[in-house]
């Protein structure tokens, strides 16, 4: 169940004075089962990179496969295609129309072609797996607050039953809970689904803490793509390109500056505590006198 | 009194039937009394539907208390002649940048609000240049705003709050649909016109690391205010703040786990420098 994007170009206007090379030869593999988190700034190309993994968009060269067959050939079945990619836009509350709830994430599911019992039968799987509360199933969608209106845009991909689930930006004006609890549960479809994740986001905490793979689009090429902790260590081209490193990879890279022998590639906090004790114990510092030490 | 002062502020949401009865009511902000002096950054934080929003509109005059009154630079805003006044004295920004550009060149669309006000030509040109000045986007004048990325816009914004001279501006999450360059341009372009031009700024976010330069900070929580201080206050408070749904900045949090497991820190450490000139001393 793998992407595979062969020496992909797209170009916005080709032709005229607004010609804009969005995306430039462009050569990615995504394999079944990854974590995988895309960072850019805003118009390095990266929405428009992932409208290509579901052929929401054309390249204007280059191939796109999926399972190694090409998504753009004639006979090719791309709606199929998009119930096995699914795609969550940037504010999915918006895209919200149903008068309740269920009734909304049971759309995707019936145009696949199951019944209504069939596809409540997959809305509510779905419902649940996003931590939606079965009491507010009949209430209508725009009564809900931001977090529950963005779990159901989710729930409403994920009752297709995808085998890759992209997501641009699902946490974007959520409070720092709302945050966690998405991301939480975005991380156990992954793992207890093991559904392949692509998540696009503008918090390197976020990816740093979630994803095993991160790949940075800037000015439509892929300068980057490793671990977190590979791709956070070039922190100073990652700021040229409008982006930066969780606040963790400064501090550690400022405590090794001045001295303390700590692992300038941590970037998750539980990381950083686990290596700054380490450095600590082995300075023999004296803030740790008397105190406990795990 | 201070440049925005609430007592007893207290606000209902009403939702209608079809009939245009009453079905069901709200109260999104109750008992609140701030006190925001003039010349001061202040930050409000809380959870999606604590009130901040809410409250934030009230300071503009946007809503209108269902109880209690709200001063801005002394007008009650519930007086309805000085609401004119009190807008242009208390700007707001909001969320989206492209709910609130209108102009098709950006001298336009900074021009817009000192045009409404009745300012003569040669003025508003004169605040158009100042203003996009103070936001670091004089460059951008004569540019398409749907060209520019999105803290170039919310900056445009902000410069077009600048001119109609607000002593107050009030900006309701202006980051949260930006990237880091984004977040980093428009809170250095506010923090500047607090400091230098001593605007008093009101900054409501989710983000923990735009808090730690506030002089103030209050916490929402189902509508009430329910701790206020100073950043480095607030901020010791690690499993209150996650109580309410919030977060504290990634070297507080750090800071807080290594005092957990022994290490002889204080409480409260907002900076990366803080922190690293402690544990390298």
């Amino acid at each position: 169940m793998s992407i595979e994007l062969k020496n992909v170009t797209y170009t916005y206007s080709p032709g005229t004075a607004y010609e804009i090379h969005a995306l430039k030869d462009i050569n990615l593999t995504i394999p079944d089962g990854q974590f995988i988190g895309i960072i850019g700034h805003t118009g390095s190309g990266k929405s428009t990179l992932i409208q290509h993994f579901n052929a929401l968009i054309r390249p204007t060269s280059g191939k796109v496969l999926y399972n190694g067959e090409d998504v753009w050939e004639e006979h090719y079945n791309r709606k199929n295609l998009r119930s096995h990619v699914g795609l969550v836009f940037q504010y999915p509350e918006h895209q919200l129309f149903e008068s309740d709830v269920l009734s909304d994430v049971c759309f995707g599911p019936m145009n696949q072609g199951l019944s209504r019992e069939e596809a409540e039968e997959e809305a509510r799987k779905a419902l649940f797996q996003v931590g939606f509360r079965e009491k507010n199933f009949k209430k209508s969608p725009f009564e809900l607050s931001g977090g529950q209106k963005k779990r159901v845009a989710i729930a409403g991909v994920l009752a297709m039953n995808p085998e890759i689930l992209i997501l641009d930006e699902p946490t974007a004006g959520l409070d720092p809970k709302g945050r966690d609890d998405i991301l939480d549960q975005i991380a156990e479809l992954h793992s207890v689904r093991g559904i392949t994740i692509v998540l696009v986001s503008h918090s390197m905490e976020d990816v740093a803490k979630y994803v095993e793979r991160l790949i940075v689009v800037n000015k439509g090429e892929l300068p980057f793509d490793g671990r977190p902790r590979e791709v956070f260590s070039h922190y100073k081209e990652l700021e040229k390109m409008g982006l930066a490193a969780p606040q963790i990879t400064y501090i550690m890279h400022d405590l090794r500056e001045k001295g303390l022998q700590v692992d300038p590639g941590a970037t998750t906090v539980p990381e950083a505590r686990e290596d700054i004790l380490r450095a600590l114990r082995e300075a023999g510092s004296p803030l740790l006198k008397g105190g406990r030490t795990k | 009194m201070g440049i925005i002062k609430t007592a007893k502020l207290g606000f209902d949401y009403f939702k209608y039937d079809e009939d245009g009865n009453v079905q069901e009511m709200q109260r999104a902000v109750d008992d609140v009394n701030i006190d925001i002096r003039e010349g001061e950054f202040v930050a409000v934080l809380g959870h999606n539907g604590s009130g901040k929003s809410t409250l934030a509109k009230h300071m503009n005059a946007l809503l209108l208390p269902t109880e209690g009154t709200v001063w801005i630079d002394g007008m009650d805003t519930l007086k309805e002649p000085e609401l004119w006044e009190i807008r242009r004295r208390a700007g707001m920004v909001f969320q989206n940048p492209d709910n609130q550009i209108i102009g098709s060149i950006v001298e336009e669309d900074v021009g817009f609000g000192p045009e409404n006000m009745g300012i003569p030509t040669e003025d508003i040109w004169k605040r158009v240049e100042e203003s996009l000045q103070k936001t670091g986007m004089s460059a951008y004048r004569a540019h398409s705003p749907n060209k520019l990325s999105g803290g170039q816009k919310q900056r445009v914004a902000i410069a077009g709050v600048m001119a109609m001279r607000p002593k107050c501006i009030v900006l309701d999450e202006p980051t949260a649909m930006l990237d880091p360059n984004g977040r980093r341009e428009v809170l250095e372009a506010v923090r500047q016109l607090n400091k230098q031009e001593k605007v008093t700024v009101v900054l409501i976010t989710h983000y923990m690391e735009e808090v730690i330069h506030a002089d103030h900070v209050y916490v929402m929580d189902e509508g009430h205010v329910v701790l206020e201080g100073t950043p480095r206050e607030i901020f010791s408070q690690v499993e209150t703040l996650k109580k309410y749904r919030l977060d504290v900045p990634q070297v507080t949090l750090l800071a807080y786990e290594l005092k957990k497991s022994g290490v002889d820190l204080p409480d409260g450490i907002l900076t990366t420098e803080e922190l690293v000139n402690i544990l390298c001393q």
